[in-house]
């Protein structure tokens, strides 16, 4: 999953870049409304994570903006402010979850996770395809029952794909998946990981569509 | 009595019932008197009438002729008026039936009172010399005074069966003319602790409304003060929270690490966050303990210089090209105040001017004094405040866009609240010379402000500028 995190605090925000990556998701980070605003203009995100009381405004404002220009990207809200009132103003702003800080990271993720499962409209918290299943949660996957060990960008690549079966993925969104924008993107990586994939859950499952990107075969044939 | 309705009413009726009284007093007074003139008038009349009954031969004495036919029937004065007829010799020739046979007077002509078998009369006597005859026609007081009081009662009767009616109209209106203020007290009283809403005044007489308006004006003020003491404990959450969540959430890194530098990452942010926090609460220690020193005592005498020394030589030494400059002038400049609190103030400024720093460069801190101000300012190199903010920028927990990174938004607050207490005020500008905050401590002239001079000589007398490294 790539997240963007709004949030001002430099402890907290380095904390939830390591502490969500080490579910799995890469993570871009900014630090006030003006930077998510590009970032949110500029990128794709599977969820957002954002912390209400920012240097140059109200995260309320952003996800209000948000969701006027009909951005659906999920929000997770951060505040510190957890009172039922503030709780109900933020999620009528527009949020889909709201956590009060101090937060434990598990939870965090797990809520991550769930508001992101809703975007993509599945009911259950496994991907699953053709034989394929993933659990997010755990980061582990199984391939007809039998369980494999993937690595974290392994992982990632596999569960963009299969969040849309049959939907084509270009190279650059998996590499925007793997890759927040402070990080150094290895050439060729992408292909790499999709080769180690193919490796691991058979060859024929995933499809790569010349000049386009990749996509999970449909028919498992 | 604090009820103004009963205080009202009490004025009312007793001010009415005064006013009466004094009324009825004047009426009884002018009424004796008029009934007196027409009863007089009366007599004189009834006398000369009955003088002028009298045949011009005379009358036979009443002891010569029949007496009964000389009383003299003049039926209708009867029950009130007496008549006695004498001849001018002293002879009683005739009377009216309920007449006194003494003579009521020995006045020969006028008017005359007199007191006759226990009655008091009054007399008109006239005197016919032609008819040898002396009329005198007598009234009882006793009568003349039951008239006017019969006056005086039919006066005051409905007077005091008035007065309950009076009081209880005057009642009905007091409540109809206080109901405003009573619709307000209740309205007042049904509020809700939390609402401060202004009481409108639109319906209210104009009596009341500069209550109403200093009412309206301390709701406004009480919540004005809720407000800012809800933006402050949000600004308070959110700013011990959040290090909290880094704190709890590193910890949690650390303990899910994979590996060694994760871990050993995480730990070191924890040791940051710790530093943070703890510096953080220690800012709002200091500030609650500003809050609560309104009686500070500020009777010593400070040198400035003195307290800059302290500070420079209090800071962690540091290798950086910062330079500390410190103008001469300072040494020389003394003001009275709290020591401690003026050094906290200038403590802060000086650490903020460093945090400020770009790598090299001088913090410079000097004295300027017009008529009527003593200003002591330090000013860094740094990116200064931008104008839009400088006014929040003594706001509790207020961060600018450029914040560092060690900031609690606290620093310029407390800075504010030790000043103030100290008597002297802060002013932030940006630098005009070059990219820089310059920050301004202010007292007003009439707190003694002393520069010796003589104090000058052993200190760097005249030299231009005392440059430091940030030792």
């Amino acid at each position: 999953m790539r997240i963007l995190v709004v949030e001002d605090d430099p402890i907290l925000s380095d904390g939830l870049r390591a502490g969500l990556g080490l579910f799995g998701a890469t993570l871009d980070v900014v630090s006030n409304c003006a930077d998510g605003r590009a970032a949110v203009a500029s990128s794709e995100f599977d969820a957002l994570v954002l912390d209400l009381m920012l240097p140059d405004g109200s995260g309320l404002d952003l996800l209000t903006e948000m969701r006027a220009d009909g951005d659906l990207t999920p929000v997770l809200l951060l505040s510190a402010q957890d009172e039922i009132a503030d709780r109900v103003k933020g999620l009528d702003a527009g949020a889909d979850d709201y956590l009060g800080k101090p937060f434990d990271l598990d939870e965090l993720a797990a809520r991550v996770r769930a508001i992101g499962r809703r975007q993509s409209g599945r009911a259950s918290p496994y991907l699953s395809h053709n034989g394929v299943v993933l659990d997010p949660a755990q980061m582990t996957a199984t391939v007809s029952g039998e369980r494999i060990k993937l690595s974290r960008r392994e992982f990632a690549i596999l569960a963009a794909l299969m969040r849309h079966p049959g939907a084509v993925i270009s190279k650059d969104d998996l590499e925007a998946r793997l890759y927040g924008w402070q990080e150094e993107i290895e050439s060729n990586t992408v292909e790499v990981h999709i080769h180690k994939l193919r490796t691991k859950i058979g060859k024929h499952r995933i499809e790569t569509v010349r000049g386009l990107g990749y996509r999970m075969k449909l028919d498992a044939a | 009595m604090n009820s103004l309705r009963s205080r009202l009413f009490v004025i009312l009726v007793a001010a009415t019932g005064l006013i009466w009284l004094f009324a009825a007093c004047w009426i009884y007074i002018g009424a004796k008197q008029e009934v007196e003139t027409v009863l007089d008038a009366r007599l004189q009349e009834a006398a000369r009438m009955v003088s002028s009954l009298v045949p011009s031969s005379g009358m036979p004495p009443a002891g010569q002729g029949p007496t009964s036919s000389h009383v003299i029937d003049i039926p209708s004065y009867e029950r009130q008026l007496s008549c006695q007829i004498w001849s001018l010799d002293g002879q009683l020739v005739a009377k009216s039936s309920g007449a006194p046979a003494t003579k009521f007077t020995d006045t020969r002509a006028g008017f005359s009172e007199r007191k006759i078998d226990g009655e008091n009369w009054r007399v008109y006597t006239i005197e016919d010399h032609t008819k040898g005859i002396r009329v005198l026609v007598g009234d009882r007081l006793g009568q003349r005074t039951h008239l006017v009081a019969e006056l005086i009662k039919g006066l005051l009767a409905p007077m005091l069966l008035m007065i309950p009616l009076l009081g209880f109209l005057i009642w009905v209106s007091l409540n109809r003319g206080l109901r405003p203020l009573r619709i307000m007290a209740e309205e007042l009283q049904a509020r809700d602790a939390d609402d401060m809403s202004p009481v409108d005044v639109g319906r209210l007489p104009k009596e009341i409304h500069p209550v109403v308006a200093s009412l309206n004006a301390l709701f406004a003020k009480v919540q004005a003060a809720r407000q800012h003491e809800r933006d402050i404990t949000a600004f308070a959450a959110h700013e011990l929270r959040t290090p909290l969540a880094g704190l709890k959430m590193q910890a949690q890194i650390s303990m899910a690490a994979p590996d060694k530098p994760t871990r050993d990452a995480a730990l070191r942010q924890i040791m940051v966050a710790v530093d943070r926090t703890t510096r953080l609460v220690r800012q709002l220690l200091t500030v609650a303990k500003l809050d609560a020193a309104h009686d500070i005592e500020h009777n010593t005498t400070v040198n400035i210089g003195t307290v800059l020394d302290e500070i420079v030589s209090a800071l962690p030494a540091s290798d950086a090209g910062v330079q500390i400059a410190i103008d001469p002038s300072l040494r020389r400049t003394s003001i009275d105040g709290n020591r401690e609190f003026l050094t906290l103030a200038m403590r802060n400024l000086h650490e903020n001017a460093l945090h400020h720093m770009p790598d090299t460069g001088v913090v410079r801190w000097s004295a300027e004094s017009t008529s009527d101000e003593l200003v002591v300012f330090v000013e860094d190199e740094g990116p200064g405040i931008p104008n839009d903010e400088i006014a929040l920028a003594t706001n509790r927990f207020f961060r600018g866009r450029h914040k560092s990174t060690v900031g609690s938004g606290l620093g310029l607050s407390i800075v504010e609240l030790a000043l103030r207490s100290s008597g002297a005020r802060l002013s932030l500008q940006n630098r005009s010379d070059r990219s820089g905050l310059r920050a301004q401590i202010i007292w007003p002239i009439s707190r003694t402000v002393r520069q010796s001079e003589a104090a000058s000589e052993h200190i760097h007398g005249n030299a231009p500028l005392r440059l430091r490294a940030a030792s």
